[in-house]
């Protein structure tokens, strides 16, 4: 049944980490990447690595997902003053 | 030019892709684990150091050397991110600005109770993992970014003024040179007792208490105080430029 | 099955690596590109995790059962760790990177940060 189980969530992260680079658009692949993470962690879980589950949970899905929106925010306020600049 | 980049990128991975079937094939099978490492260090870890979590005892005494190094590699990386995002003396312009309103308060009813239930529970939990790190699956590091995710659900559920009281600038950093500092010093505690630096020679106690396993208790608080105050100094340095823009 | 999956991790890693490579060199967006390492790097978590694994083994963590069960290698486990608080960290560095390349440069876009000049 964990074989069953290990195969699944294999063949499911190959294709999640396909998608997560043929998403181009950054702002989506923060969640793309955020659920990347996820089904990494319940991998490591399953393969018996509990230490390794947590950190990834904590980094992959929440610390991660953060910084990337943080920097788009930042880029995008930096773009709307460079617009009115030259609307000027 | 594109083309010429993917037929380059096209001919590089057909290679690393031959290098690595061929390696594959010489590889054990997955789940037949014949080293010799691994197995020694299960048989001893929990006689010698009385640790029932051997990864951390690992992490904290067997390789405390290399956790030096990773937690200072995250001190530099928050000081170097702190750095290249300072406002330097030609972005003070501030007409050409636009006015910045400070981000409301969520007006929903449920999205402030959810925080006022989460944060409790994560620090809570937080600080649970980081001191039974030698005990159950978690220690400094798992347990330090859970404590950080504290205020960060504070800041996404009330204004970012409340999320800077809770975690003024000044109490981040102290937080992670304290931690940084305190593994150094604990590390110097061996070489006070005539053993080696990093060397376990705090009394260990009975294996499943969290008062146990000598110094693996007091670097897995140190490191946990360093990473919580790291990652909230990260997250607090992409915010507060704009704070500082408003105020 | 147990054939396939005793193969199947190494393939899987080695699939990720070439996705993450190919996700860098076609990357129109520097965060974008940021991500794709992030991908890449958790190649090398998939492999490490195909290496220390021993079937029918249990975690590591002596806490509730006799000492003596065999266990899944505990050092394989410490490196991953230290892998994946690296990979946090240098995702902060490139991603403060990228947007302080964005405000000299003019835009995220790779090709264009070259003729640009602030």
């Amino acid at each position: 049944m964990i074989g069953a189980l290990q195969l699944l969530l294999f063949i499911l992260l190959a294709v999640s980490g396909m998608q997560v680079v043929r998403t181009r658009e950054p702002a989506s692949q923060a969640v793309a990447v955020s659920f990347y993470g996820l089904v990494l962690a319940l991998l490591f879980f399953l393969h018996q690595a509990p230490d390794v589950a947590l950190s990834q949970i904590a980094v992959g899905a929440v610390a991660l997902p953060l910084m990337i929106l943080l920097a788009l925010a930042k880029v995008r306020r930096a773009e709307q003053a460079r617009e009115k600049e030259t609307q000027r | 030019m594109k083309a010429l980049r993917l037929l380059l990128f096209a001919a590089g991975a057909l290679g690393l892709a031959a290098a690595f079937v061929g390696a594959g094939r010489k590889l054990p099978p997955v789940g037949s684990y014949a080293g010799a490492y691994g197995e020694v260090l299960n048989a001893v870890a929990l006689g010698e150091r009385r640790a029932t979590d051997v990864v951390s005892a690992v992490n904290f005494d067997y390789r405390g050397l290399d956790t030096l190094g990773e937690e200072f590699i995250l001190f530099t990386s928050v000081l170097a991110v702190a750095t290249i995002l300072r406002r330097q003396e030609d972005e003070e312009d501030e007409e050409d600005e636009p006015k910045w309103e400070p981000r409301k308060a969520p007006e929903s009813d449920a999205v402030r109770t959810l925080g006022g239930v989460l944060v409790p529970l994560m620090v809570s939990f937080g600080l649970y993992m980081i001191s039974h790190g030698a005990v159950s699956p978690g220690g400094g590091f798992q347990g330090g970014l859970v404590l950080a995710s504290a205020p960060l659900v504070v800041y996404l559920c009330a204004t970012a003024k409340t999320f800077l009281r809770i975690a003024p600038p000044g109490l981040t950093r102290a937080g992670e040179s304290i931690g940084a500092a305190g593994y150094v010093l604990i590390g110097c505690l061996g070489v006070l007792a005539g053993k080696t630096f990093l060397e376990n020679v705090l009394p260990l106690g009975t294996p499943g208490n969290a008062w146990s396993s000598g110094t693996i208790l007091f670097l897995n608080l140190t490191v946990g105080l360093a990473v919580a105050a790291g990652f909230t100094e990260l997250l607090s340095v992409f915010v507060e430029e704009v704070l500082r823009r408003e105020a | 099955m147990t054939d396939l999956l005793s193969v199947l991790p190494y393939a899987v890693a080695g699939w990720l690596l070439l996705w993450g490579l190919y996700g860098i060199v076609t990357s129109k967006n520097l965060v974008h590109l940021v991500i794709c390492l992030v991908v890449m790097q958790s190649a090398t978590y998939v492999l490490l995790l195909a290496i220390g694994y021993k079937s029918g083994a249990v975690a590591p963590v002596y806490a509730d059962m006799p000492p003596g069960t065999p266990a899944v290698d505990p050092l394989v486990q410490a490196l991953m760790l230290t892998d994946i608080v690296v990979e946090a960290t240098v995702a902060a560095l490139l991603l403060a990177l990228a947007v302080q390349a964005h405000e000299r440069g003019g835009s995220l876009d790779p090709a264009r940060l070259a003729r640009l000049k602030g």
